[in-house]
């Protein structure tokens, strides 16, 4: 693999340990996938940040990236804590877990990293490109940037978004070439697609045939007319979760799904399909619902203001978390909604989400419009699930 | 002791050590599969379930699961219960990092058939060399 002067003065340790632990893990994934050089990227999206799944053994190794004189050398944000750091207390976060998790934010901002945590930097600042090669971790904000932005990201981890934040480059293997960008097979829809348990339906039946049939990780998908940018973050964390889908193509919707023509092998999606992938999302009975979300991934301002207008004079009867990022929770609070939506008895759990809050075990079941997090919500927390759309999540609060 | 056979590999994380192999003919799954603790492997139907990896030079096909891993596989090191060394037949990101984050010796590409359970190897993981004493 080639470095140049500069890559490989950093590998030598002449800028401190941190760039060159950060250059060693850098090399060894350039290494091992084959790649011939780095690129520099133009922005880093780091994950591993809830305490609840870092423990202590991250945290050591974050706190000694620190003391080791790490800075980001560009623009740095960062994925859910695993808890709201001003409001922890009224959603049932311990003090001790509290603690902990204001360590690993520390760590963080002492190498100069953005403390968006947020799933959806694109929202707020952290926007790509068309084209510009960055370094995301999280999965749905790299299926977004890939293929709604038509920026170029692999799938990084923690330490090698990290990595590349502390140095600027990345390996140019994967989805930053050309070749691994073109669609590999044909995704033919014939089915209802229209709110976010559809999208999220969608990307669960796509995403579990992807995983039991070798037709390669990039669908190009027809029959997909309209989507919102909500729709398509719903969509976009529901194939990355059930598929391990980076990037995908829809003429008329993603910007460089016109450079190709669709791919020879093909898979059919019809309404039964559709239905199935959506009923296997719904473990629960109606009444079994104790706990309900909206914000997977991060809720934007006009899912928001949508909340204020169904919640406006109401009270909510069950737990209800609104789980959005600190930036977008201030234009809701200057356009009154979040006074709206809290009057109402509903919480902001801005900062963090139902996926990586220390929350296992503590409700029955949870009602939400997000595929995603319904599979969290049973494999790691133990509810069991109702998948509705977004207006009957609010409704379900209310009874 | 005789040196039985030399084998070539791809360095991952430099170092040298010698001891005494513990072969798996699975994946390993450091988050979740294996106790940060003890360095015991606590997934069910594992082959090497209830065994420790502690102080063995590990052998196995390739990692899978979180890339919570890679921390795991510090906090072993830390708490005095990570592998000697790490040889795999194809390494992934997450048993990568972890074991440059864990400084812990990594080669990969090697053939693993040779390798038996209780057999002391000496490996040079930065030239990527393996010798197995019989």
């Amino acid at each position: 693999m080639y470095l140049t002067p500069q890559e490989q003065s950093l590998l030598n340790g002449d800028h401190g340990p941190t760039a060159q632990k950060a250059m060693q893990i850098l090399t060894a994934l350039g290494r091992i996938y084959g790649a011939e050089r780095m690129i520099p990227v133009g922005s880093v999206q780091v994950s591993g940040v809830s305490y609840a799944n870092l423990g202590e053994a991250g945290l050591d190794w974050l706190a000694e990236m620190a003391a080791g004189g790490g800075r980001v050398q560009v623009l740095t944000t960062l994925n859910p804590a695993g808890m709201d750091i001003e409001n922890y207390k009224k959603l049932g976060i311990s003090e001790e877990f509290a603690a902990n998790q204001r360590r690993v934010l520390e760590a963080f901002e002492a190498m100069g990293i953005v403390t968006t945590c947020s799933c959806t930097p694109y929202l707020f600042g952290n926007l790509p490109r068309f084209g510009e090669h960055i370094a995301w971790a999280e999965s749905s904000a790299v299926c977004y940037a890939n293929a709604v932005l038509g920026a170029r990201t692999n799938r990084e981890g923690g330490p090698s978004a990290l990595a590349a934040a502390l140095t600027g480059v990345t390996p140019a293997y994967g989805y930053h070439l050309d070749e691994n960008r073109q669609p590999t097979v044909h995704i033919e829809i014939e089915a209802d697609v229209l709110n976010n348990p559809d999208f999220g339906a969608l990307g669960k039946a796509i995403g579990d045939r992807l995983q039991a049939e070798s037709l390669g990780k990039v669908p190009y998908m027809t029959g997909i007319h309209e989507a919102t940018l909500e729709n398509l973050k719903s969509f976009c964390a529901s194939i990355a979760t059930f598929g391990g889908v980076a990037l995908f193509h829809i003429p008329g919707l993603t910007p460089e799904a016109g450079q190709f023509t669709p791919p020879v092998k093909v898979i059919r999606i019809l309404q039964a399909g559709l239905d199935q992938a959506r009923q296997a999302l719904n473990t629960a009975a109606p009444n079994e619902v104790d706990f309900v979300s909206l914000g997977c991934p991060h809720l934007s301002l006009r899912e928001i203001q949508r909340i204020a207008e169904l919640l406006k004079d109401q009270q909510v009867k069950k737990e209800f978390w609104i789980t959005t990022s600190r930036p977008v929770k201030g234009m809701a609070d200057r356009m009154g909604y979040t006074a709206v939506i809290e009057a109402a008895g509903a919480k902001f759990a801005t900062d963090t989400c139902c996926v990586v809050a220390p929350i296992k075990g503590r409700f029955t079941a949870l009602a939400t419009d997000s595929a995603k997090a319904c599979y969290y919500a049973e494999g790691k927390n133990r509810f069991k699930t109702r998948l509705l759309d977004f207006d009957a999540v609010v409704r379900e609060a209310l009874q | 002791m005789t040196p039985a056979a030399s084998l070539q590999g791809r360095s991952i994380f430099p170092g040298q050590v010698s001891g005494e192999v513990l072969v798996s003919r699975m994946g390993i799954s450091f988050y979740g599969g294996v106790d940060p603790e003890t360095g015991i492997v606590t997934e069910a139907g594992h082959d090497l379930a209830g065994q420790s990896i502690a102080g063995k030079l590990l052998i196995f096909p390739t990692g899978k699961g979180s890339t919570v891993g890679s921390y795991i596989l510090y906090r072993l090191k830390k708490n005095g219960h990570a592998p000697l060394a790490i040889i795999n037949a194809e390494c992934e990101t997450i048993t990568a990092v972890g074991c440059i984050i864990a400084e812990i010796p990594c080669l990969d590409r090697v053939d693993l058939s040779p390798f038996t359970t209780g057999q002391q190897i000496t490996l040079d993981a930065g030239l990527g060399e393996v010798t197995i004493y019989s």
